[in-house]
């Protein structure tokens, strides 16, 4: 047998149908579902007559817009677009019968969260999802990418989709992160090198010792912002870590059914003599805590560098750059850790998990904010809870951070959680576009650490100094 | 879905880079349980200020642009979210063909799905094109999809790449579904094989 990428494997075993031309029908195991991109998927069913053909591989729970403010589960909390958007989940769910968490659920969260806490997301699976950042699901060593609606009407109808198969592209991190380093730091760097359509046409596998040391936590959000760089889905290797992280999970097999699950996953890894299209290899040393100084998020340099001019770009680039300055309200030349934050956002899938805000409140330990607005939003209910008991919401709470309930929040600002215009904020997530978090307010992107850095001294800083 | 096989219209330079699918249609404009009506909202943070005044020098708001169909536009168009809403909003405008160097991966595949032509060519290209498409509303372009080629209002024709099975749908405006249910026997059989084989899953 020729020798495969772990990508190569789990393609192999999903196509369900391959036409001569190549295309494929791709089996889904898992599919994920939230309220934005669903309402015209389901609707288009109900229009042709169809059911769903997999309700038990179809999961759905309300993230984007459910405000994360005590008392939300009163209807009036909602503006009336949003609640008619969650009501219609609400209804489909029923209908249709898939699984399904509503808002009042302590499991309900960032579907991203949701799905690998509830054991949804295994190794091995094709998950796919309406939204862009299930390459989240790729931590698991699952084929885990996001869809258009017309697409997730397709798998709801059909539990496949039409696939042609990308190339393989290889990601070595090597050797040890510095202190202060973080996988958000991994992969806005790993961006950076290859630019946001560096991954365009690829699958990308993580790899190195680097990858390897991080906690299933940490290859989540390396594996979130695959998508960033372009790619169709980022992915890493099963090992223990993974098993552990997926034992005893409600959805995940149990006794002889587990047994022969683990024997299956530890067969997924990319072979020795494996082909790579492409291969990018990045020294874990040389990786600092980074942040963003524009609006893209290939936009990024080490807290220790200074903001870049225009002229130090090339092509489409040097115009691009002039409007991002212009947009941030940035002058080249200056140090980014002279640039005054005014409010701080903690959460999102990209780090919204119980690590992610360890690292934060191990900052904040008996220290107070020095920004106007700080907020955390943890990414599922069960986060939230976990959280509370290990004590880290009051360290969040005595330092001056709102506590909020689980949801995807300021992330993308659907719901009331809201820049205004002008307004800077150090945000854990993961898009800096235009408007993204408000109209005209602007976002640097960087570790919870580092945010949490931000928020005690009112200035994008180097967290090491705080260490 | 609406066939596409012949065009000929003005074509809208916009030569920035990364236009994210957030520049195309803001999330304030998601919350609808509908597929129509987003056109009017389409890149509505450049296209309109805080009052919701038209922003003059931005391109679709100039005369000779408010009828183009063909959007000319810098490198990763349509990169950032999943959301469909973008190809509904272009659509719904009355945008049918997109032309760049580059395409976000989920962005070009719902394109196909609603009728939209995304067409990549080499820098080179764009290049000539975005001048041409500069010259406003004298300048109509011409994409043809069965021959794969874009010609600009010179004459000057450029051959594109698209693939084959898309490329069939779009020209008979054909849906997916319909077409994958048709294959329901392999999808019946694969299940059952992984029910065996995978039955954790
Ligand atoms: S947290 Fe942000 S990126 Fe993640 S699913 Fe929600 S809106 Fe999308």
């Amino acid at each position: 047998m020729s020798p495969k990428t772990l990508y190569d494997k789990i393609w192999d075993a999903h196509v369900a149908h391959k036409a001569d031309d190549g295309t494929c029908l791709l089996y889904i195991d898992r599919h994920l579902v939230h309220e934005v991109t669903s309402p015209q998927a389901f609707e288009g069913l109900r229009m042709a007559g169809r059911s769903v053909r997999a309700p038990d591989k179809t999961i759905a729970v309300p993230d984007h817009n459910v405000p994360t403010t005590a008392g939300r589960n009163n209807p009036d909390q909602m503006p009336e677009d949003s609640r008619i958007q969650v009501a219609a989940l609400d209804q489909n769910a029923k209908d249709f019968g898939i699984h399904y968490y509503p808002v009042n659920d302590v499991r309900q969260g960032i579907v991203h969260i949701v799905g690998p806490e509830q054991g949804w997301t295994l190794p091995g699976m094709t998950v796919v999802c309406g939204d862009s950042h299930t390459a989240t699901h790729g931590a698991f060593g699952a084929l885990a990418h996001g869809i258009g609606t017309s697409e997730v009407e397709h798998v709801l109808a059909t539990q496949t989709l039409i696939q042609k198969k990308s190339k393989n592209m290889k990601v070595e991190i090597t050797g040890k992160l510095a202190p202060g380093v973080t996988a958000k730091d991994i992969t806005l760097s790993v961006i950076g090198e290859t630019g946001t359509a560096g991954g365009t046409g690829y699958v990308i596998e993580y790899c190195g010792e680097a990858i390897r040391d991080l906690s299933m936590e940490g290859r989540m959000t390396v594996c979130n912002m695959a998508i960033e760089g372009g790619a169709r889905a980022g992915i890493i290797a099963p090992d223990e870590k993974t098993f552990e992280y997926c034992m005893g999970r409600p959805h995940a097999p149990k006794g002889a059914q587990w047994e022969a699950a683990l024997a299956y996953w530890k067969t997924l890894f990319s072979d020795d003599d494996a082909h790579w299209d492409k291969v990018v290899t990045i020294k874990g040393e040389d990786i600092a805590p980074v942040v963003t100084w524009g609006t893209s998020p290939e936009d990024v340099l080490p807290i220790t560098a200074t903001v870049p001019s225009a002229d130090d770009f090339e092509g489409g680039k040097v115009g691009a750059a002039q409007r991002s300055l212009d947009y941030m309200g940035l002058e080249p030349g200056t140090p980014l850790s002279e640039i005054e934050i005014d409010t701080v956002f903690i959460g999102s899938c990209t780090n919204g998990r119980i690590e992610d805000l360890r690292a934060a409140a191990e900052i904040l330990r008996g220290k107070k904010v020095a920004v106007k607005r700080a907020m955390v939003v943890p990414g599922s209910g069960l986060v939230r809870a976990q959280a509370e008991e290990e004590g880290l919401a009051d360290i969040f709470k005595d330092a001056g951070f709102e506590w909020r309930l689980a949801g995807c929040s300021m992330c993308l600002a659907m719901n009331p959680d809201q820049l205004s215009e002008g307004e800077r904020c150090a945000a854990t997530s993961n898009r800096n576009f235009e408007g993204r978090q408000g109209y005209k307010g602007r976002t640097h992107l960087l570790s919870p650490a580092m945010a949490a850095a931000a928020a005690v001294t009112g200035k994008l800083t180097d967290v090491r100094e705080l260490m | 879905m609406e066939k596409f096989t012949q065009l000929t219209g003005i074509a809208a330079p916009m030569p920035l880079v990364n236009i994210d699918t957030d520049m195309i249609i803001p999330k304030q404009f998601l919350k609808t349980i509908k597929r129509s009506g987003l056109g009017a909202n389409l890149f509505d943070e450049m296209r309109f200020d805080r009052q919701g005044n038209e922003v003059e020098d931005f391109v679709l708001n100039q005369p000779q642009y408010r009828e183009a169909q063909i959007l000319v536009a810098g490198d990763n168009f349509g990169c950032g979210s999943s959301r469909e809403h973008a190809p509904w909003a272009l659509l719904d405008f009355g945008i049918r063909c997109v032309i760049s160097t580059s395409f976000a991966d989920i962005f070009y595949n719902n394109c196909f799905k609603n009728g939209i032509l995304p067409i990549a060519l080499p820098q080179e290209a764009i290049d000539v094109l975005m001048k041409d498409a500069e010259k406003g509303s004298n300048a109509r372009m011409d994409v043809d999809l069965e021959a794969q080629t874009v010609t600009s209002s010179d004459g000057e024709v450029f051959s594109f790449e698209v693939d084959s099975f898309k490329k069939h749908c779009l020209l008979n405006g054909l849906d997916d579904i319909g077409l994958s249910l048709e294959k329901a026997a392999s999808i019946d059989a694969f299940e059952a094989k992984i029910g065996q084989a995978r039955p954790w899953v």
